[in-house]
């Protein structure tokens, strides 16, 4: 299973510009065209499920606007033989 | 013993901390923001921030002072190098880098740059080649393409008539002073990872006192190229590699092992 992650958008910094939606592998981020930032640009966000938090988008991103998370699974430790 | 379900977050990239929180007064896309950034991981992964001094040029990147979150001098256009060598010559324990466009650089500060590189001085500089003076509106540069239209050649440059590219790489490559230089790109991810490791070793170049280093870096401008972002990023790679390839220059051998 690919590892799951998630990407915030500074709203402060983030300028539309999109470069972070044709490097997405997964083609999960699009520009909000609902929104408008600060600056009166229209923000980039998540618009589905399947980011893996490859953060290739955050490399790209010419306004270090983005921060990548990632769930790192917790390795279950075996219970032992007798309580 | 009962494993904790919910899985761990990490934070796997964030803004450096040798950035302030201040938005950038560039175009959208223009990838002098992805530079700025670099040199910040850099400076940040290296521990420097208490001890770096930046030197800012004229250009568009006038400003980047307000960017870095460490201490910074402004220098008059294209004199940037000989102010780093001032400063370095008088307190040699700074890490000092000098940050300089194509116009800056190669155009009215090619006297500094080129004799900085054979003094020799344990400087580190960032160039910025996006084969155009941005910040004024978009005239032709020493490193405009041939048949690159820009505001003051806008039928596409004439060889004939304003004759070719400088490459300046190479150029510097040829000075006994110069300790590290290479040209790479910003146009996509693995040239931006590529890029960062370049900046990493110009500072170890200098930290190790084995003299001038200079990365060289295509970097776009999407408002004085007339395209949309993501097109810029294709020019740099369809059309200015071919005209400035990219590769390593000059690589001390006290270098050759360095692995970063
Ligand atoms: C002494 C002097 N001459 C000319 C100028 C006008 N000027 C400002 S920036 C610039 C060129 C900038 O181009 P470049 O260094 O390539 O930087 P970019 O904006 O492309 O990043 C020029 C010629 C000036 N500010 N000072
Ligand atoms: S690359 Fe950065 S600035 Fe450009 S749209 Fe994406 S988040 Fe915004
Ligand atoms: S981290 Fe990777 S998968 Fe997730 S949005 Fe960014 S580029 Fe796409
Ligand atoms: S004019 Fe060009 S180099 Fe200057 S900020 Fe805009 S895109 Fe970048
Ligand atoms: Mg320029």
């Amino acid at each position: 299973m690919p590892a799951k992650g998630w990407i915030e958008v500074d709203d402060l910094h983030c300028k539309g510009c999109a470069l972070c939606i044709s490097a997405c592998p997964q083609d999960v981020i699009a520009l909000d065209m609902e929104r408008l930032t600060p600056k009166g640009y229209h923000p980039a966000h998540l618009i589905a499920e399947g980011c893996t938090g490859c953060a290739l988008c955050a490399i790209i991103c010419p306004d270090a606007a983005i921060t990548v998370y990632r769930e790192v699974p917790v390795h279950t430790k075996k219970a032992p033989a007798s309580a | 013993m009962v494993a904790p379900t919910t899985p761990e977050t990490k934070v796997v990239f964030k803004r450096p901390e040798s950035f302030t929180d201040v938005t950038t007064h560039y175009c959208p896309g223009c990838t002098h923001g992805v530079a700025h950034r670099l040199v910040a991981e850099v400076i940040d992964e290296m521990g420097l921030r208490e001890k770096t001094i930046g030197v800012a040029p004229v250009g568009c990147s006038v400003f980047a002072y307000k960017y870095f979150n460490m201490d910074f001098v402004e220098a008059a256009h294209g004199r940037a190098p000989a102010m780093a060598t001032g400063i370095k010559r008088v307190l040699p324990q700074k890490t000092i880098f000098t940050y300089q466009g194509d116009g800056d650089l190669a155009s009215i500060g090619m006297a500094e740059i080129m004799h900085a590189a054979a003094r020799g001085e344990n400087i580190s500089v960032i160039f910025i080649n996006n084969a155009i003076f941005g910040m004024t509106g978009g005239q032709m540069a020493p490193t405009t393409l041939p048949g690159m239209k820009t505001t003051s050649s806008p039928f596409g440059r004439d060889v004939e008539l304003t004759g070719f590219p400088i490459r300046m790489s190479e150029m510097l490559a040829t000075m006994d002073g110069a300790g590290y230089i290479v040209r790479r790109s910003l146009h996509d991810a693995k040239h931006i990872r590529q890029s960062k490791k370049a900046i990493r070793m110009a500072i170890e170049t200098q930290e190790r006192g084995l003299g001038f280093s200079m990365v060289e870096l295509l970097s776009s401008c999407p408002t004085n190229w007339k395209v949309a972002p993501d097109e810029a990023l294709k020019f740099i790679a369809e059309s200015m590699i071919p005209v400035f390839p990219l590769g390593d220059y000059k690589v001390r051998p006290e270098l050759a092992g360095l692995r970063v």
